[in-house]
């Protein structure tokens, strides 16, 4: 069961790979491509020499911008024998302990010492130093090494790497969805290989990629998006295959509403995907069509009307103006094309969600999750999970009243995750100081059948108010 | 019905979940002719759940109703039976995407415990993946391995009863991840890095005490692990409530035409739609360590 040579190219960094480079807790997704200079936390350097090495190398940044595999760190020699004091009563923090100057450091870095070097000088050149403790002296030589050593770990993309660059670099752009979140998410839905999930999301595509990394390829995903198109940066930063993408539809909500009562005919040669027209009359959609179409160009059938009328006899002219018509031709043509494709996609996707028998529905937008959620949840087949984010509590909450409401849906819960990070070492264990504030709410649930008619009372899930004398206390 | 796949019809020898309401739930196995006690009567299999779709409501005998569920890992993990203490959707989804699991990856875990984390391992490494799972209580794993077959999914899994401290998990440089939740895991770290990949992989202890941690962390690093991160997730719930706030009768601004006319009490007040916390929640389950294997 030995791996060899042949198993590594897998694990191996290849030139056009999407990567993500890390250094503490700062992570940034690029792709590697030759000769082009990259900048990450204010360098720059090419990562030309990363190619052909393993997968979680660590380089280091030398002069001149190229990227240099770093020996495999030996055992860190423990500073024992070393001087070191008992405590702080003396040390006097006056901001003149360190002799070197800002100045003497630049001519280090200039004379091309490495971090590691610029950090034994400092420690040499501070007074005190040798009188802190053991504790204080291995802070100062973290705090300097975070500081001055220029490393780079290449990763390969992933779920867990890819959400939490977004969270600690564009939390904006993913609405605040913290990573833990992320994993309940994920977790809750049953994202699982072979099944059809549906995604909703503004994430910049993150949400999209964290769930078709968890059906690997296998089955179908569905991406609902609002507006012109769907957005998927993030979802490229992962680096999939590209049979992935033969698993991946796009449906445009503004058919949702065709779609469920039956009128999107996506037949119609001139539908267009991204028209907001629709407004699930068949009659309607085919006359907006045309319009479409036409915008700048004309396409070849109208070419007559719109071509101008020759009254010169110059060759010259006219081989020009022949020229401009084989052209808006061409161009013509190749608009038919996208056009069909485009509509192809439509009918693929409409397909897919016809049969109202998704596996899931994972909800995560800046748009208000209620509408989103009980506009959707008609694809789900019964029995299946359900989960919707929102970095707001109280939309969750009318979502969770509307479902009750209307009932199909049971186990409806609404949750938050509450993190926290240690500092694990020798007599020096506790949490860390900072803490994040919060990381979203999720409304999650499983459908049911809807065809019998609600009898009577609901079995509510939701206790009966108490009598306001009485302490609150929940039922079982 | 398989833990790793959907199906739309209860068939005989499913797991079903029935859901009897407010976070009332229980597993049956699906039986020709078999019955189940409900407190809203019995629910006959061959009558009401064979050949049903999962997820429709079922009459029981007594006229009340519940709903028949497909199960899942995370169904699962609220239903299965108790061998030991258990670990709970919220730390396993913070564990599987740390992991980095996904369909493919191979993954070692011990001890298999009462299988909560297994399930939902083998649900997001399947079609491809494989779990190799030591436990080394003799009766757990044979229950454990019965369960598997069970569910489905014995063929993505090999459970071995032995110590993973001595023996290790019983494959070596195959291992995407592995997953300790043992008393002593600093003893299996060595083991954890021979069973993984030459090229990298990811491990995970789970322990309730600080002291382990410490031990754990130390071994880690002693044996070259890198991105050592420690942590602990808590879920809460917050439970939807309409609650009437009675408003306060602060009088009439208007003097009174008759001094002795006491003022007509009002009786308004306000719905408010919010969320309360329950009384208790689950303050500690444990401490997640996690660590990267660096490539050789």
């Amino acid at each position: 069961m030995a791996d060899n040579g042949d198993n590594d190219s897998q694990h191996r960094v290849n030139e056009g790979d999407y990567v993500v480079l890390k250094r503490g807790d700062i992570y940034k997704a690029v792709q590697i491509q030759k000769k082009k200079k990259t900048v990450f936390e204010k360098q720059w350097f090419f990562l030309d020499n990363a190619v052909g090495e393993l997968y979680g190398t660590t380089f280091e940044v030398v002069t001149g911008g190229t990227l240099q595999p770093r020996k495999p760190k030996l055992v860190e020699s423990s500073a024992d024998a070393k001087e070191a004091g008992t405590d702080n009563r003396n040390i006097l923090d006056d901001g003149k302990s360190q002799k070197l100057t800002r100045d003497d450091i630049e001519t280090l870095k200039e004379q091309g010492l490495k971090g590691q070097e610029i950090v034994q000088q400092l420690i040499e050149n501070s007074t005190t130093f040798r009188d802190k403790t053991e504790f204080a002296q291995e802070k100062y030589i973290k705090k300097k090494k975070k500081k001055y050593e220029n490393s780079v770990m290449v990763l390969r993309p992933s779920c867990r790497v890819m959400a939490m660059m977004y969270h600690g670099r564009e939390p904006g752009k993913i609405c605040h969805l913290r990573y833990d979140t992320l994993a309940q998410m994920l977790t809750l839905g049953n994202i699982h290989a072979g099944s059809k999930v549906l995604v909703f999301e503004t994430c910049a595509g993150l949400v999209l990629g964290a769930v078709m990394e968890r059906m690997g390829g296998y089955g179908s995903v569905v991406q609902m998006y609002p507006g012109g198109g769907p957005v998927r940066a993030g979802m490229e930063s992962f680096g999939f295959p590209s049979h992935f993408h033969d698993t991946l539809h796009e449906f445009p909500i503004c058919h949702v509403n065709a779609l469920l009562a039956g009128a999107l005919d996506t037949e119609a040669k001139d539908i267009d995907a991204d028209s907001g027209q629709a407004n699930g009359d068949k009659s309607n959609l085919t006359q907006t069509g045309p319009e479409k179409a036409e915008s700048k160009e004309c396409s070849p059938d109208t070419k007559d009307q719109c071509m101008e009328t020759s009254t010169s006899t110059d060759p010259a002219a006219d081989k020009e103006r022949e020229e401009r018509e084989k052209l808006r031709e061409i161009r013509g043509q190749e608009r038919k094309v996208k056009m069909e494709e485009k509509r192809k996609k439509l009918a693929a996707a409409a397909a897919v969600l016809e049969g109202r028998n998704a596996d899931g529905l994972v909800i995560a937008s800046r748009f208000h999750p209620c509408p989103v959620l009980l506009g959707l949840i008609k694809f789900l087949a019964p029995s299946r999970p359900f989960v919707v984010y929102s970095q707001y509590k109280e939309p969750l909450i009318e979502c969770y009243t509307k479902l009750k409401e209307q009932g199909g849906a049971v186990s409806l819960r609404l949750t938050d995750s509450w993190i926290r990070h240690y500092q694990v070492l020798p007599n020096r264990t506790h949490p860390m100081l900072l803490m994040s504030g919060g990381g979203g709410y999720l409304l999650s649930g499983t459908t049911v059948a809807t065809d019998t008619p609600k009898m009577g009372s609901t079995r509510g899930e939701e206790p009966a108010a108490k009598r306001l004398k009485l302490t609150e206390t929940t039922e079982g | 019905m398989s833990f790793v796949e959907y199906s739309e019809f209860i068939q005989e020898g499913d797991i079903a979940i029935i859901f009897l309401g407010h976070d009332s739930m229980m597993p049956v196995k699906v039986q020709q002719g078999a019955q189940t006690q409900t407190r809203y009567g019995v629910i006959r299999h061959s009558k009401d759940l064979i050949g049903q779709r999962f997820g429709t409501k079922v009459t029981c005998s007594k006229g009340g109703w519940v709903y028949v569920l497909h199960p899942t890992p995370e169904l699962w993990t609220l239903n299965l039976p108790h061998r030991t203490q258990i670990l709970y959707t919220t730390d396993i989804a913070n564990i599987t995407m740390m992991l980095e699991l996904k369909p493919g990856s191979v993954v070692c875990e011990s001890g298999t415990g009462s299988g909560s984390l297994s399930h939902a391992i083998l649900r997001t490494i399947a079609p491809t993946g494989h779990l190799h799972t030591v436990e080394f209580h003799q009766q757990r794993a044979e229950k454990a391995a019965e369960e598997f077959r069970e569910h489905r999914v014995g063929h993505l899994v090999t459970v071995r009863n032995q110590d993973v401290c001595k023996e290790g998990f019983g494959v070596t440089g195959v291992a995407d991840a592995v997953f300790l939740d043992i008393p002593s895991p600093w003893e299996a770290v060595k083991h954890a890095k021979n069973a993984m990949k030459r090229q990298g992989g990811r491990v995970c202890s789970f322990s309730p005490c600080i002291e382990q941690v410490q031990k754990t962390v130390e071994a880690l690093a002693d044996e070259g692990f890198q991105e050592i991160s420690t942590l602990e997730v808590l879920l809460r719930v917050h439970d939807v409530r309409t609650i009437t706030l009675p408003l306060p009768d602060f009088g009439s601004d208007q003097p009174l035409e008759t001094p002795t006319d006491t003022p007509v009490p009002s009786n308004a007040s306000v719905l408010c739609k919010t969320t309360t916390p329950p009384r208790d929640m689950a303050g500690h389950t444990g401490y997640l360590t996690f660590a990267t294997k660096p490539s050789v």
